[in-house]
């Protein structure tokens, strides 16, 4: 057992506080009875009420999670074979090319992806009619782009764990390709896969510049809503929402962990 | 195994080509542009005459601009200079936590990293209006400085760019720490053994070991958060002041607006061709990774 110096523990101690303390105000205060945001004056479960009779903020919520399913749905398919065919072909002409192709979303600046793709959808529109109008399909679409590059990060890191003997051993045994996916390969990264999904669905459910750009009339996701109403002002009834995020949060990854716990040796 | 890796790559490729690389080219176009009414604000580049024959307008004013007004290219200078010193921030925070996470008990490390991490799965908007909270006028920070008497009235602290600094150092840590720690917990701990046999105080090990070989970590880090902080419009318009015109700002303030949409376009090229050195190297460190 190794314990840790105290010139290490310390600046370990602090850097959780910086990231857990304006969280734990913020859960604090949701249930605050007062309206001002930094005056503690009793509990109280107003603004959880006032957040359930938000009529467009709930409206939002759903098209959120609407947006966010379909998307991390297509991203994960995108990237699970985008992951796999990094990690599986180690030399194919075009390979860097594909590899940087794949890898630059997870840096490039939101506002260029947001504006270069509502371009390319205007244009798309014109030349072709499609997508008709803009609102949560281009959403989707957008969003399945930048999230299929974080799945196929996850999936190909999952499969540099496994060396590919079981797969060329099902090969030898004759299975064909698509079985020897669907029977070894899928099942030996499924979590990665979960993981993948589990991921680009928290970023399309948190994107608030590139569905900005590429959304229409009608389609307003979550995070605009929020944004309009952080510009207003203050309340805590955006403490209470950020609460309520905070227990799905914790709930989805304890099950996750609960899920996984199985499949990891100890 | 497979021969032919086009068979699985046929298709993510193609959807990459068409909604991740052909949107460069036409943003690239719409930026020679010129405005106009309607939707899409703008005019097209290719045009005929009364006979047929196509010609081309290509609109340079754009471009222009930024020789011409000084608000754009300082709006870029910024921009860079603020994306390096929050990166730099996030380094001098995040570090020692990765080497302390690196070096907690084998047991304890998931769960530490987990706590890194858990923040960014909540909402980065709702993160950010936290720091709103804590730094306005009326706040959590304004209203303990009063009450302990140590300022007589509230400081002005958000909309400074004390207040966009915390929190771009609030939201880019835990990408910082990530690949900080990938790199530390890979390293052999024999080499420090063996600095301190050699009679190696635990600082200059440091110094001379660790830092060192986690200059791939640091490397990597670095370039997580200054690339996409360069571009970041969320955190300086609602924590920095007015005089924080970082150039993410600047292009939302043209597009949603001003309505100038070519004008927006060529600032989004100017600010991917700031950004293709570090991109290109970010790419080099991710394919090295994956290499192996």
């Amino acid at each position: 057992m190794m314990r840790l110096p105290l010139r290490l523990l310390l600046p370990l101690g602090a850097g959780f506080a910086f990231l857990y303390l304006p969280i734990l105000l913020m859960v604090l205060f949701s249930f605050n009875d007062s309206r001002m945001v930094s005056e503690f004056t009793g509990l109280s479960l107003r603004w959880y009420a006032r957040l359930w009779s938000n009529g467009p903020l709930t409206e939002a919520l759903f098209l959120s999670l609407r947006i966010a399913a379909i998307s991390a749905s297509m991203a994960t398919i995108l990237g699970t074979l985008a992951g796999f065919a990094l990690a599986r072909f180690p030399r194919f002409r075009g390979r860097a090319a594909f590899a940087g192709v794949m890898a630059a979303p997870l840096v490039m600046p939101e506002v260029i992806t947001g504006l270069s793709l509502l371009l390319l959808f205007v244009g798309l529109e014109a030349t072709f009619g499609f997508p008709a109008g803009r609102g949560a399909n281009t959403v989707a679409l957008a969003h399945a782009t930048f999230g299929a590059a974080y799945v196929a990060v996850v999936v190909q890191s999952r499969l540099a764990d496994f060396d590919a003997s079981l797969e060329e051993a099902a090969m030898d045994l004759g299975a064909r390709p698509w079985k020897v996916f669907m029977l070894i390969t899928l099942p030996l990264i499924a979590p990665g896969v979960a993981a993948g999904w589990l991921l680009a669905f928290t970023l399309s459910l948190d994107d608030l510049v590139v569905a900005s750009f590429v959304s229409g009339p009608g389609g307003s996701t979550l995070p605009m809503v929020i944004f309009s109403a952080v510009r207003l002002g203050l309340t805590p009834e955006l403490y209470a929402l950020a609460t309520l995020l905070l227990a799905a949060v914790a709930v989805a990854l304890w099950l996750a962990l609960r899920a996984s716990r199985p499949t990891t040796p100890p | 195994m497979m021969r032919s890796p086009w068979l699985v790559l046929a298709l993510p490729a193609a959807w990459m080509l068409l909604f991740f690389v052909a949107p460069f080219g036409i943003i690239l176009s719409i930026g020679f542009a010129e405005g106009a009414e309607g939707l899409p604000p703008y005019a097209p580049l290719l045009r005929f005459r009364p006979d047929g024959t196509p010609y081309l307008v290509l609109n340079l004013e754009n471009f222009r601009l930024f020789i011409d007004d000084p608000f754009y290219l300082s709006a870029y200078l910024r921009s860079l200079w603020v994306a390096a010193v929050a990166a730099t921030l996030c380094l001098a925070v995040g570090y020692p936590m990765a080497l302390a996470i690196a070096r907690a008990a084998p047991a304890a490390r998931p769960l530490l990293l987990m706590l890194v991490v858990l923040p960014f799965w909540t909402s980065f908007l709702l993160r950010v209006t936290a720091w709103i909270g804590l730094l306005q006028d009326e706040g959590w920070v304004n209203a303990v400085l009063v009450g302990l008497g140590i300022v007589a009235a509230p400081l002005p602290l958000l909309y400074t760019d004390l207040a966009m600094y915390l929190g771009l150092t609030y939201c880019y840590l835990p990408f910082m720490v990530l690949p900080l720690y990938a790199t530390l917990s890979r390293l052999d701990p024999a080499l420090l053994e063996a600095a301190a046999d050699l009679g190696a105080r635990p600082w200059r090990a440091f110094l001379q070991v660790t830092l060192p070989l986690s200059m791939p970590g640091i490397v990597a880090g670095f370039l997580l958060v200054f690339i996409p902080v360069v571009g970041e419009f969320v955190i300086p318009e609602l924590l920095g002041g007015p005089s924080a015109q970082l150039i993410g700002r600047v292009l939302w303030t043209e597009f949603f607006q001003n309505r100038d949409w070519p004008l927006a376009a060529a600032l989004a090229v100017v600010l991917l061709l700031a950004l293709v050195v570090p991109i290109g190297l970010f790419q080099a460190e991710a394919g090295k990774g994956t290499r192996t």
